[in-house]
Order: structure tokens, then C-alpha cells, then sequence
């Protein structure tokens, strides 16, 4: 497989009335062609400022540190991504060769601008159809992801969708400029559990079709089990473990990832008692020293080398890598 | 078996769509001749998807929401009464017996007010204490059990996290000693490290404050953990109640198992094979 964007020591801080904030801290992953990544972290991770830097979208008090280099390759050659400035620069990431679909779709759609209206402008903007072409096309990939009677649900506007459907018009657009990479923050955790599950059917079944990557970003890792090839564990802005999706749910080797698969009330054991990690999340403003995680790792002794190192990423398995000291790798 | 704690009849919440010039308007039944009982000291379940009437149900139930018919009958021993016929005087008391957690704990916390202040409004509104020494006992004995420090008292919501919120909120919901109490969503809005802390908490408040809890969720696994009973709801009615191990071991409405199978499980190798539930009509 060919590797689609490579994401290498990413730091991102942003600079508020407090100082400067850290959320991701040398971050480096890569995406291949055709392959379900997994970004799963709870709120404060950094999953989705990671998510926005690949589309060099994040505000205007970003502060990317010297080091951090996200390179995405196209058919026209490898583009440094943090580098780009002007709008017509920027158009190559967004909307072009990346899309991107978000948790709520009502606050993504414009509520006064049709559907269709919408799906035309962006096509209009990254390809070089006209209106006629532009609109058989959105129609065509309404149509596509399931949405009956789509010619006529073109010319409504978002309230007049349900929350599925909106969904399912949001992937519509993202997927008619023909990205190679769909960005997926948390897209069915607004929705009911039955319309997630005909969401993720949708994906799985795209992703077989069309053939690019996407990363998921979510808090769910039941979800991520069903739809991801490899998935990255973030916490407050680090990766603590990465790998095949089957290692690291089933054999997790770092204490986070095995608190968090502890923490879930699972419906094949009702007896299991809910485990919660103890602690509280720290404060962005008060991110402990060495393993961001060792202020609520139950397993530390106390004056560990957790406390001042931070951990390597190490190889527990084959492409299963663990943010420990060697010595602590079984 | 003693009397029920809660006992629904029949209950139904109408909602009328807008007005017409000439005859009446479409209706809308969020809540549609519902029955149901909720033993004392029960941890109840009630589970359904958005706009399947569980919120308006449980809010029916605390008189927060208009009843259209039937009827809400509480009785805790002490007290009996039929919640839609309340004057101003038994509203009042029922208020301070049957209280609400929300989902949200940052909406739901002013960001004006201290922590103590916070917990102690309820007291001070339905004047259930007489000075502000007991108001601050009560508020200390409550914070205590609800694992929240003297020194957090003084601060404002701000300095905390979601999981502390939360906490705050639920004894703010506790301070004026409930027998029962609604919580509507209330780990929905938390990470998963911080869901399980909730609901080991509530599940020890209930114990030992002796609380009966309607628990409403839309997350099944959730719910099959934390309650001993449950109701499914959907589009108004309830379609299936059975005692939850019951329920999950053998669901025996169509809805129940279309909403079991839609849950993706944590092994990749179980794929998900979500039933559609389309009822006839």
C-alpha cells in the first residue's frame, strides 16, 4: 500500500489570554490508500484539532511547532499541507483531495441554501463540471447513499431532512468532489443507535466502492471495532497506543486503553462491575510532566520513570506500538 | 407487593401542531397511554430513541410538562398524590420529594454562583431549612456524599470538569432529600472514564439514601447495567417492560431486538447486522 498523508512530530498549541495551550504533542501517523484509520480519545484528546491540521483548518491562534510536517500525496506530487497560505492554495486540501464530515449536520449545512443548492456551489468550486453536470452528479450521489426520492429531496432544505438522513446527504457532499481522504469527526454520535448502524453500513460500503481512506475520529470504541483497519488511542494531545484494530482492543497494552475498554458496560456481561479510570482529566493548562497519563495510572508505583520520561512508542507486537519503556513491554 | 411508588395510568401528552382557521389542528402524541409502575427503591430504566416521549414521560411524571390524560399517582408512605391535580401548596412539597438531573452539567450550572450557592439554592427556595448554618450543613453533608470537597464549595463551575459537574448537579438534585428522582441523559454528555464514576455513584446515593431512581437513557448497555427494571419506548407508547435481565436475555418485542442488534459490539469480528424495525401502517 501507498501512504496517502503522513503526519510526522505534530505539535499544535494555540495561544489564549492563559498562554500558550498545548493539545497535540508530537504526533505521527500515516494513512494509506484505501484504509480506515481510528482516532479514538475522549473530549480534550486532541482528536480533532489533529483532524483539522491535516486540513490546516484550525483558527488563527494556532501555533504548528517548527518540527510538526503533515505531507499529502497526490497525483501531482507531495504537498506540504501546514505550508500552504493563499485560499487558492488551501482549496488542493479543502473540499479538494480532502473532505470532511462533522458530528451535527444541522449546524453544517447553511439552514437557509438548499441541499442541492449546496452540493452544486462546492462541485462548481473543485471541479470543472458545469450546473447541469454538477447537479446530475449531486443527485446522482444522493441517490447513492440511499436516499429515496432524491431529485426532489435536492431542492429541500436541511430541517426538512431527519437526523439520518441529514447524515447521509452530509457524506453525499463529501463524497462527490471524489477526495481520496474523508475525515469523519465523530459522525454518528448525534444519532439514534439504529441510524448509526445504517451509517456505518454506508461508510464500510463506500469506502469498498470508491476506495479511499478515511480517518475516524469518535469516543466510541465499539464503533471503531466495526468499521476500522487500525486505530490511534489520543489522550490529552498524545498517542498512547496504536495499532491493528483487533491488537489493541483485544489485547490493549497500555493501561489507558484498557481503562477505557473497562470503563464500557457491555451487554454480553451484565455482572461485570463499571470500572471507571480514576481521576480527573487534568486541565490543558496543568498537563502533567513525562507520561501524560501518569497522574491516573492505577499500575505506577509511585516515583516511576513515568513521572519525568516521556515513554517511547514502542513495538508491543507487529504494528502494534505502546507508549512504554521497553523494559515494561511483555 | 406494597404500593408502587410512582403509578402511571393511562397517561397521555398531547401536543396540538400549530392553529387552524377552521376546525383543530393535527396533534401530536409524545406520550400516548402509557402505564407503568415504579417500585420504591427501584432503579427504573426507560429507554428509547430521540422523540420517542421518554423525556416528556419523565417530566410528566415531576409535573414539569403538560398532562393531557390519565393520571400520575405518588406515594411514598408518608404522602399520597395525584400529581395532576396538585394545588400550589402540595406542588411545592412534591418538588422537594421528586427532583430532576439533567444531561447536560454545563447548561445546567449557572456560571455566576458558587458551588455552595449552587447547592444550596433549592433549600433556600422551597425554605425547607431555617438558617444558613443548617443550609450549609445540609450543603456539606450532601457534597460529601456526592465526593466533592469543602474547598470545592467555594469555587465556581469553571474550574470543573465534566465529571465534577455532574457531580454537583446531582447533589444539587439531592439536597433537599427526594425520595425519587429523574435523571434524564445524565451520563450521556460524559466520556466513558467519567460515565462509569456517575453511575457507580448514583447506584451508592440510591443505596443509601434510600432513592428511587428513573433512570431515562438511550444507550441500552448503560441501562442493562445500572437498572433492575425496564420500559422501551417508542413513538409515544411503551413497547415492551420486563425486568432488565429478562429483557436482555430474551427481548420480546421486534423494536426491543432491532435496538439490541444495532449496537456495534467491541470485537471486529462480530459484525454488526442491524434488524430494521418497520411497523406496519
Amino acid at each position: 500500500m501507498t501512504p496517502l498523508i503522513e503526519v510526522e512530530n505534530l505539535t499544535v498549541q494555540f495561544k489564549t489570554d492563559e498562554g500558550l495551550i498545548t493539545t497535540v504533542e508530537n504526533v505521527s501517523f500515516t494513512l494509506m490508500k484505501g484504509e480506515v484509520l481510528g482516532l479514538v480519545g475522549e473530549s480534550g484528546s486532541g482528536k480533532s484539532v489533529t483532524a483539522k491540521a491535516l486540513m490546516n483548518l484550525n483558527a488563527g491562534n494556532t501555533v504548528y511547532s517548527p518540527e510538526s510536517k503533515i505531507t499529502l500525496h497526490t497525483d501531482n506530487g507531495p504537498v506540504d499541507v501546514l505550508s500552504l497560505k493563499t485560499p487558492k492554495e488551501l482549496n488542493v486540501v479543502r473540499g479538494g483531495a480532502i473532505s470532511m464530515i462533522f458530528q451535527e449536520p444541522m449546524a453544517s449545512f447553511a439552514p437557509a441554501i438548499s441541499i442541492g443548492k449546496q452540493m452544486v456551489e462546492q462541485l462548481l468550486l473543485h471541479s470543472d463540471m458545469n450546473k447541469a453536470e454538477a447537479k446530475a452528479l449531486s443527485i446522482e450521489m444522493l441517490d447513492r447513499v440511499g436516499i429515496k426520492d432524491a431529485a426532489k429531496r435536492f431542492d429541500q432544505y436541511a430541517f426538512e431532512l431527519s437526523g439520518g438522513m441529514r447524515q447521509r446527504a452530509m457524506i453525499a457532499m463529501a463524497l462527490s468532489t471524489k477526495p481520496s481522504l474523508l475525515i469523519a469527526d465523530e459522525p454518528t454520535t448525534a444519532l439514534d443507535v439504529t441510524i448509526q448502524a445504517q451509517v456505518i453500513d454506508l461508510m464500510k460500503d463506500l469506502v469498498a466502492e470508491f476506495g479511499m481512506a478515511i480517518l475516524f475520529i469518535t469516543h466510541d470504541l465499539g464503533v471503531i471495532a466495526q468499521t476500522a483497519d487500525r486505530v490511534s488511542v489520543m489522550y490529552l494531545g498524545r498517542i498512547l497506543e496504536s495499532g491493528p484494530v483487533r491488537d489493541v482492543i483485544g489485547k490493549p497494552a497500555h493501561a489507558y486503553t484498557r481503562g477505557l475498554i473497562n470503563a464500557l458496560p457491555k451487554l454480553d456481561d451484565l455482572d461485570a462491575p463499571l470500572t471507571p479510570i480514576q481521576g480527573d482529566i487534568p486541565s490543558p493548562l496543568e498537563r502533567p510532566s513525562g507520561c501524560v497519563f501518569h497522574t491516573r495510572n492505577p499500575e505506577l508505583k509511585p516515583g516511576s520513570r513515568y513521572e519525568r520520561e516521556v515513554p517511547p512508542l514502542t513495538e508491543v507486537s507487529p504494528g502494534h506500538f505502546a507508549a512504554l519503556f521497553p523494559e515494561d513491554v511483555l | 407487593m406494597s404500593e408502587p411508588l410512582i403509578k402511571v395510568d393511562n397517561l397521555s401528552i398531547h401536543f396540538p401542531l400549530g392553529r387552524r382557521l377552521f376546525g383543530e389542528p393535527p396533534i401530536l402524541k409524545a406520550v400516548d397511554q402509557v402505564n407503568l409502575e415504579i417500585e420504591k427503591g427501584a432503579f427504573y430504566g426507560l429507554v428509547g430513541e430521540s422523540g420517542s416521549g421518554k423525556t416528556t414521560l419523565g417530566r410528566a411524571i415531576l409535573r414539569a410538562a403538560p398532562i393531557s390524560g390519565g393520571s400520575v399517582h405518588y406515594n411514598d408512605g408518608e404522602v399520597s398524590y395525584n400529581v395532576e391535580e396538585l394545588n400550589k401548596t402540595e406542588l411545592r412539597d412534591y418538588r422537594s420529594r421528586a427532583q430532576l438531573i439533567f444531561q447536560d452539567p454545563y447548561a445546567a450550572l449557572s456560571p455566576r454562583m458558587t458551588v455552595r450557592d449552587i447547592i444550596a439554592e433549592p433549600l433556600e427556595l422551597m425554605k425547607i431549612t431555617k438558617s444558613r448554618e443548617e443550609t450549609d450543613e445540609r450543603v456539606r453533608e450532601i457534597a460529601a456524599k456526592c465526593r466533592l470537597n469543602l474547598e470545592h464549595l467555594r469555587r465556581f463551575p469553571h474550574a470543573f470538569s465534566g465529571g465534577q459537574r455532574q457531580r454537583i448537579s446531582i447533589a444539587r438534585a439531592l439536597v433537599c432529600g427526594p425520595k425519587f428522582v429523574v435523571a434524564d441523559e445524565a451520563v450521556a454528555a460524559l466520556d466513558v472514564s467519567i460515565q462509569a464514576d456517575i453511575l457507580n455513584l448514583l447506584k451508592s446515593l440510591q443505596r443509601d439514601l434510600d432513592l428511587t431512581i428513573l433512570f431515562i437513557s438511550h444507550d441500552l448497555s448503560v441501562v442493562a447495567h445500572v437498572c433492575d427494571y425496564v420500559s422501551v419506548m417508542y413513538h409515544g407508547k411503551i413497547m415492551e417492560q420486563a425486568p432488565t435481565r429478562a429483557l436482555f436475555a430474551n427481548p420480546g418485542h421486534d423494536y426491543t431486538r432491532s435496538l439490541l442488534s444495532a449496537i456495534p459490539s467491541l470485537d471486529p469480528d462480530r459484525p454488526l447486522k442491524a434488524k430494521v424495525y418497520a411497523p406496519e401502517g
